[in-house]
């Protein structure tokens, strides 16, 4: 690995003014598990690494504030898999944060990490696209609160202006009940990045969001308020033909070591219904529990 | 900036002092500066567990952790799960079952049985499946690796 200068800053303040005094040169670190790969194969040579884990304002934690759950950026999987209010709330996030590579991974991969490094396989990605979510950031001009809609631009690019990092991302608490699912296909548990993520949440006035991932450059969220997709009744083939044009910006690569176009797409088509279905269940078991 | 910085944990109960190069992983500091070679260097990017460490209470792969960040924390390794020269009820399991072939996986392979024992004292196969996903073998020892965690969790609940 080529030298770099640690630094270790104790308030975001000092951590967005070197990221901002250093731009392209800076690199943050948060778990490392992305990071530290590329620092290794010398595919990024920062000039200095800031560490966020010293920071007292971003220490790890989930809070509820006003309806709104709100996760540090610096939160590992573990600890998000095994929270009750993101299990209650957000069961989509607290599945893909359960998958997310090993029990090694899960304990240093963050949050912000995996939001930031903006891979199109993220898996907390289409989770947090169907949830919502707001990212929270701090920058040179101050904080903004991105819908996550709009961070993504693609495999390690995001929206986020120089010296801007993520401090947390907030989740609106839905007022009725929802049903929602994380599913991925993977050629290996533990190691492997997922080849097709989606994720599916619909709530009680029949609106469906269905997000999906590692088919393109970029997570894609598609919305359906027809109460098509919702409706138990309908048949499958009636939900394939509104499916289809929901996976519209699917383009998986033709280039990737993973899985073919063929594969993905046929995958996504299969994920789809089948997150219908369960999300289905799940808001029914939640109406049921009343 | 870019000199030695100077950091202080605790390794298998030790508290040590040591400087160390910013662009050093912790799994270099402790092969190469401790001498603790139990920990294994294999894959370099999180996929084999063989450099698999217990950091502040939970297992990391040490391949992906620089030193600096362990400053002002607590290291466990393979060395120090026993007493000086035994072996812990997972690692005697270990050899009874017959979970160790060529054995270079197995340093990482104990630290996450143990680390999930400690976690779920009578884990499920699934259970085991799920918390040892993270350590490759090639010699493929995958079911007398399971059967020595049942074995060990079974002894445990005597
Ligand atoms: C073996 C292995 C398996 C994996 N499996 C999966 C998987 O199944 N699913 C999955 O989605 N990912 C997987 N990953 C990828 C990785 O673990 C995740 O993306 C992880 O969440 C990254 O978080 P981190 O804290 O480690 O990020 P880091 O490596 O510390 O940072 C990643 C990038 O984000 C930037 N960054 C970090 N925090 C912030 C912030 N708060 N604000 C702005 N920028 C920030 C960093 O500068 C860097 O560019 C795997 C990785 C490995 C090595």
């Amino acid at each position: 690995m080529r030298a770099f200068a640690y630094t270790r800053p104790t308030s975001i303040a000092e951590a967005v003014a070197l990221l901002d005094r250093h731009g392209p040169e800076a690199r943050l670190l948060a778990g490392g598990t992305d990071l530290i790969i590329r620092l290794r194969d010398g595919s990024l040579v920062p000039e200095v690494v800031i560490d966020l884990k010293r920071i007292a304002e971003l220490q790890p934690g989930i809070r509820e504030i006003d309806r709104r759950l709100v996760i540090s950026a610096t939160t590992v999987m573990t600890d998000i898999a095994a929270d009750p209010r993101v299990a209650m709330h957000f069961r989509a996030l607290a599945e893909a944060a359960a998958v997310v590579g090993s029990v090694q991974i899960r304990n240093r991969a963050t949050l912000g990490g995996n939001v930031c490094n903006a891979s199109p396989a993220a898996d907390t990605a289409p989770a947090l696209l169907v949830h919502e979510a707001i990212a929270v950031t701090a920058g040179p001009a101050g904080s903004r609160r991105i819908p996550i809609d709009e961070l993504f631009v693609r495999s390690g690019v995001t929206t986020l202006g120089r010296g801007e990092l993520v401090t947390a991302i907030e989740l609106p608490i839905p007022a009725g009940r929802v049903g929602s699912v994380h599913l991925r296909r993977t050629r290996r548990r533990g190691h492997d990045l997922a080849s097709v993520t989606l994720a599916c949440a619909i709530d009680t006035a029949g609106v469906t969001r269905l997000a999906y991932g590692s088919v393109g450059p970029r997570p894609v969220v598609a919305v359906d308020a027809t109460g098509l997709l919702a409706d138990r009744t309908a048949t499958p083939e009636a939900k394939a033909e509104l499916l289809e044009r929901m996976f519209a910006d699917a383009s998986p690569s033709p280039r990737s070591m993973r899985a073919s176009p063929e594969y993905r797409l046929a995958m996504l088509r299969v994920l789809g219904l089948r997150g219908l279905d369960i999300a289905i269940e799940r808001l029914a078991a939640a109406e049921g529990g009343r | 900036m870019n000199g030695m910085i100077p950091i202080q944990v605790i390794v298998n109960g030790r508290a040590r002092t040591i400087e160390v190069a910013a662009h050093h992983t912790l799994l270099e500091v402790l092969r190469d500066d401790l001498q603790l070679t139990g920990t294994k260097e294999c894959c370099l990017v999180g996929e084999c567990g063989a450099c698999t460490v217990r950091l502040d209470g939970r297992i990391v792969d040490s391949c992906l952790v620089l030193a600096v960040e362990a400053d002002g924390g607590e290291v466990t390794t393979v060395e120090g799960l026993a007493p000086d020269g035994g072996l812990t009820r997972l690692q005697g399991s270990f050899l009874d079952e017959g979970g160790v072939q060529c054995g270079f996986c197995i340093p990482g392979q104990v630290m996450a049985a143990d680390d999930l024992l400690r976690r779920v004292p009578s884990p499920s196969v699934a259970e085991i499946q799920d918390g040892l996903a993270g350590n490759l073998c090639r010699c493929g020892c995958y079911g007398q690796i399971t059967a020595a965690v049942l074995a060990a969790a079974k002894a445990d609940q005597r």
